[in-house]
């Protein structure tokens, strides 16, 4: 107990040293947590962007449809085959999809449109698409209406309970045609989507494209996204070589890019940061030794055993990191709190950058709590690896030297 | 009466790869329980070295150094801490009192580190402020106290392990008159009063005048080694 309070009693000795050094800490600590808690923020926010806007963590397709998405790429919807998907353990539920392109025209405008055709409430529990619904009303099962993106309204021309027309080619080369009232209107983050999606009851597209029973793809919502890839790899062996079964990684391969090297350029930015924490602590624990030379020789010389001294010195140091360290997690907290309630949003070319993505341009804060704990540990485990310099010059200590040169 | 330190023939030699000096020669030295000893000479007499290798802190190129019996050469490194720690109390010339540490916790210090219990400690603590006058000092910082004031703690702190013998390096160099002379009453008190062994390394008049007896080196070997100042010097200086 009497060295843990020396050791405080030490790093007071010089307040104004200490106090830099600990700022140094301090502010690595919150520049880190905050850049990291932002960056984790922002990729959390994009994969979710991602799921639940469309995509879904894994999807399952005929083998060769994502390579080349036509209708002759179609699979046929059976229970049997849903059921076997249902019994991999990680997938929790599944939502059939029937999607393809066709004109959408009023009397006055054409325009381009992705129709999907959905089971509502399967997809809701997937995209919770039903969320994304500004105007009117979701689907039904046995609706007959339609729901289209604002962006497409617009383009259109058209608005809610209004009747549009679609137009495009069906299966094995048929006609697809209908013509459907607007239920609902659907806003989306994504431009992409809020520029050309237009929902439907699976049924009614299926037979608007004459094929009944075919499927595009199953989205797959999982109980555990951590072990998404393991699940996929399963499924695969599952199904066999007659299906492809794709993460939202593999079906968005720019994105997965995207996030490795923004959090590589991170990375060094960290690095960078906490090389001048480490200069910050070094030279604290270098003046401490030259200034204290003559006073750890004469412990050594009245009886203080040096793994005494060496406890003593690892923990001023300890006690200055974790100073630091609390400190800047205790600041960072509300910090990351506020900018996850409150998150930045881009404007100029970076949020055009990012809607091309198809994602919201925002900056939220993620406030998983490794993130404060990563950070804590990792300018704690600098100080300890820090604090062999005074250990050596401790161990290599000759009291009289040490007492003799002052 | 009883043995406290019994060197034979120790010898040490600085500088041995590029010009040697031989700070001790050929020392023989037999102090016992109880003695008021003062190592004189001039500067570069070998007082200072002699006081190391009697205190453990280094160790001789030939000889023995007998402490109680044991014989210190023989002993590791960290054995050598642990014996000065519960056998020797040291007072240096500039006090090196922890100046974070009040008063008190500086003389703590050192049964803390001998692992004695709090009550022993507290009331040690307590005896010993009063055996040097500074029982109304117990919280001052070394910053708050006199130079005089300073030593007088150092002294408690020495006294502190209850040591067989304490080594004193110019104790009162820095030390105006009458602080210097309250030291030594003290010391003289407890080496009368406690049978406490005192050795110190001086050039300072009045401490020699205290001593009862007072080894002289010349050059590293013993010049003399006798009585007290007057019973070998007459009056005449010995630095």
């Amino acid at each position: 107990m009497w060295i843990i309070k020396l050791a405080w009693k030490n790093m007071w000795r010089n307040r104004n040293r200490t106090a830099i050094t600990i700022s140094a800490i301090f502010f690595a600590v919150l520049l880190s947590t905050v850049t990291n808690s932002l960056q984790d923020g922002v990729f959390d926010n994009l994969i979710k962007n991602v799921v639940s806007f469309y995509n879904g963590y894994v999807q399952i397709h005929k083998k060769g449809y994502w390579e080349e998405r036509i209708l002759d790429n179609v699979f046929e919807d059976s229970k049997e085959l849903q059921h076997t998907i249902l019994t991999e353990d990680n997938v929790q539920n599944l939502a059939p999809r029937f999607e393809s392109f066709a004109l959408s025209a009023t009397e006055t405008n054409t325009k381009s449109a992705m129709v999907i055709g959905i089971s509502p409430d399967k997809e809701n529990f997937i995209t919770q698409l039903k969320n994304k619904i500004i105007e009117g009303n979701y689907l039904t099962a046995n609706d007959t209406d339609i729901l289209i993106s604002e962006g497409l309204m617009k383009r259109l021309g058209t608005k809610l309970n209004d009747t549009i027309v679609l137009l495009g080619q069906g299966y094995h080369g048929s006609i697809a045609s209908g013509k459907f009232r607007i239920k609902g209107i659907l806003k989306f983050g994504s431009p992409d989507l809020n520029d050309q999606s237009l929902y439907m009851n699976l049924p009614l597209a299926q037979e608007m494209y004459g094929a009944p029973n075919k499927l595009t793809s199953y989205v797959l919502n999982l109980k555990t996204n951590d072990e998404m890839n393991q699940t996929a790899r399963s499924l695969k062996n599952i199904l066999g070589k007659d299906y492809e079964v794709m993460t939202w990684e593999e079906m968005m391969p720019e994105i997965t890019q995207h996030i490795k090297t923004d959090k590589a350029s991170m990375y060094i930015i960290v690095i960078l940061l906490y090389i001048l924490v480490c200069f910050g602590i070094f030279g604290t624990l270098l003046m401490m030794m030259v200034e204290r030379k003559y006073e750890i020789g004469m412990l050594v010389a009245i009886g203080m055993k040096k793994i005494k001294l060496i406890y003593l010195l690892i923990l001023e140091s300890l006690f200055t990191v974790i100073t630091g360290c609390l400190l800047g997690i205790l600041i960072s907290i509300p910090i990351v709190y506020y900018l996850k309630i409150n998150p930045i949003r881009f404007t100029g070319e970076f949020a055009k950058t990012y809607e091309e993505f198809g994602f919201e341009p925002i900056f939220p804060a993620s406030t998983d709590s490794n993130i404060f704990i990563e950070q804590g540990i990792i300018v704690l485990l600098l100080g300890l690896i820090l604090s062999f310099y005074p250990l050596v010059k401790v161990l290599r200590l000759d009291p009289i030297e040490s007492m003799k040169k002052m | 009466m009883k043995t406290v330190i019994d060197a034979h023939n120790i010898s040490k030699t600085f500088n041995k790869k590029s010009i040697p000096v031989l700070a001790v020669k050929n020392v023989h030295l037999h102090l016992e329980k109880g003695e008021f000893v003062a190592l004189v000479g001039p500067s570069g007499s070998g007082k200072t070295t002699l006081l190391n290798l009697i205190g453990g802190l280094d160790k001789p190129d030939q000889g023995n150094i007998l402490i109680n019996g044991i014989d210190i050469t023989k002993l590791s490194a960290n054995e050598l801490i642990d014996f000065r720690l519960h056998n020797i109390g040291f007072v240096f010339q500039s006090f090196n009192l922890i100046p974070v540490l009040t008063a008190k916790e500086n003389v703590e210090l050192i049964m803390q580190l001998q692992g004695r219990g709090k009550r022993e400690i507290k009331e040690r603590v307590q005896t010993l402020f009063q055996e040097v006058g500074l029982s109304d000092k117990l919280n001052s910082r070394p910053a708050q106290l006199s130079g005089g004031q300073q030593q007088r703690v150092a002294v408690a702190r020495a006294l502190a392990s209850k040591p067989q013998f304490v080594l004193a390096d110019e104790p009162t160099a820095n030390l105006d008159s009458k602080s210097a002379a309250n030291l030594l009453d003290i010391m003289t008190k407890l080496n009368q009063e406690e049978n406490m062994t005192f050795i110190f390394s001086t050039h300072d008049q009045r401490v020699i005048e205290r001593a009862r007896r007072v080894i002289t080196l010349v050059d590293g070997e013993v010049n003399s080694d006798t009585g007290t100042y007057l019973e070998l010097n007459h009056g005449n200086s010995l630095i």
